[in-house]
């Protein structure tokens, strides 16, 4: 892939195109879902803006980050769940 | 923290934001743009930046660059002191103050969400939503998907997705044929728009559009497995990977609110010179009122005029913007919610996504304010954001509330804040 950035979603890398974001590199990769809910059920990003906090992640040890507004960059760490 | 000082500071990269920040900036005036996605176009002119295929967002965007408009991407307000005219704003590691002259408010708005059973499932999305999810990278070609909900946004987004290789089973808009209809024979005094959906029409070759039909229901264990439509009095169900469902448009008003800008019909107030009820604070675009691009521009160009106070320049675009206001008004008319979906939840459909709060828990409480006090229905982080308009629409509650901060922070920008 020309242009591409490698990160590691749960110790998982993956190779993605440059100007993706860390949510739809998660929904590219398939083998995650992205946090589960107060009361344990599996939620994944609706909103795609920023605004409904449902595609929050872990990025590089800070908590809570939503992963819709954050472009993946080379080496990131991303942990969900 | 660290402090900065722009004559003109607008909050919101959109059609609105940018419009404005250009106006001003031609003048030679210092304007800063701040938005909390990670590049300007807002939600509409997204990829623009990278492939440019939309020569309104081209244009927009080179015009901002050429006359060195500042952008502060990846940054969100959290609160704001008119007293002092300042606002706070926070970026993925630091927090600063930002002072100015003049305050432009285009926060656009976002999707309206809906609760139906299993609406919580993962792969379950906005339509506007997945829209955004496919252009920030993420695959779809050969996915299954049934766009749902109302408004002229589905037919974009279904267009948009089959372009990209999705294989979109259907379409499916809750306002009735008749009420289609009627608009629709209206659009002939709006030439551009009837090109608009004439191509629209034709991207969407093959692609079932189905009036007068919702979403009842979608199925799966973890995640989504199958949906259930209602097309009239008939059931239609199908397997599918995606499904996009939004119900128009809410406008972002809660910066605005913690601001102490007074509101009209669930939109910040503005006078003609898209002047807020608090001095030296504007707004511009959705968060006036639903209104769509072209609207959105013209507000943001006058706003942009005002805050120079070139009150001529201004006044020469009232006229367009009447225009698209009536179109706007049309628009809503046309696309009004019916009444069967205050009734899909079931008892155990959650309407708090954030704090897992049943339809059960809430139905019974007297208003908005109760029911955060008794079921912290809202009180996640959204802050309301994706349940208070529901509930609006449930219960018919006004869900209006903001305090900052407007946005979740974190506790060491709340120190620095609170210290400075």
């Amino acid at each position: 892939m020309a242009d591409s950035v490698w990160i590691s979603i749960d110790e998982l890398p993956v190779e993605v195109e440059h100007g993706t974001t860390v949510a739809a590199a998660i929904l590219k990769s398939d083998t995650a879902g992205f946090r589960r809910s107060v009361t344990g059920k599996w939620r994944g990003p609706v909103c795609g803006m920023g605004i409904c906090f449902e595609c929050r992640v872990t990025i590089n040890g800070q908590p809570h980050r939503r992963s819709c507004l954050v472009y993946c960059e080379s080496g990131m760490m991303v942990r969900t769940k | 923290m660290t402090g900065i000082e722009r004559e003109v500071v607008i909050v919101g990269a959109g059609p609105a934001g940018i419009s404005a920040a250009c106006v001003v900036a031609e003048t030679g005036r210092s304007a800063l743009l701040i938005d909390d996605n990670p590049s300007p176009g807002g939600q509409i002119w997204r990829e623009q930046d990278r492939h440019g295929s939309d020569w309104q967002a081209s244009h927009w965007l080179r015009r901002m660059h050429l006359y060195r408009v500042d952008v502060m991407s990846g940054a969100t307000v959290i609160d704001g002191d008119p007293g002092r005219r300042a606002i706070v704003c926070e970026t993925a590691n630091s927090v600063s103050t930002i002072r100015y002259k003049k305050l432009i408010l285009a926060t656009g708005a976002r999707e309206l969400f809906l609760p139906f059973p299993g609406w919580t499932l993962p792969n379950v999305m906005g339509a506007g939503g997945l829209q955004a999810l496919v252009k920030s990278g993420m695959p779809i070609s050969g996915k299954r998907v049934v766009v749902a909900g109302s408004g002229p946004l589905l037919l974009a987004v279904g267009a948009y997705l089959k372009g990209q290789g999705a294989r979109v089973l259907a379409i499916a808009e809750q306002a009735s044929w008749s009420r289609l209809a009627r608009f629709g024979l209206g659009l002939p005094k709006q030439p551009y728009k009837l090109a608009e959906t004439w191509q629209l029409k034709r991207a969407l070759f093959r692609v079932p559009y189905r009036a007068g039909a919702w979403v009842e229901a979608a199925l799966g264990g973890t995640v989504l497995e199958r949906v259930r439509l209602r097309v009239s009095h008939r059931y239609w169900e199908a397997p599918c990977d995606y499904l996009a469902v939004g119900y128009g448009l809410v406008p972002n008003i809660e910066l605005a609110v913690s601001l102490g800008c007074q509101l009209s019909g669930g939109c910040v107030q503005v006078d003609s010179m898209q002047q807020t009820s608090v001095p030296d604070i504007l707004c511009a675009g959705e968060t006036t009122g639903i209104g769509g691009v072209e609207l959105a521009l013209m507000e943001g160009r006058i706003a942009g005029f005002s805050a120079i106070g070139d009150r001529l320049n201004a006044q020469w675009l009232f006229s367009d913007r009447e225009r698209f206001r009536r179109f706007a008004r049309r628009l809503q008319k046309a696309f009004t919610l019916r009444e069967e979906l205050r009734h899909l939840p079931s008892e155990e459909t959650l309407v708090c996504r954030c704090e897992d709060v049943s339809y059960r828990r809430i139905a019974p409480m007297s208003g908005w304010r109760a029911a955060k006090l008794h079921t912290r229905c809202g009180m996640g982080p959204c802050q309301g954001r994706v349940c208070g308009p529901a509930a609006e629409f449930l219960f018919g509650w006004n869900c209006q509330s903001a305090r900052p901060p407007v946005f979740p922070a974190r506790i060491d920008s709340l120190i620095e804040h609170v210290d400075k």
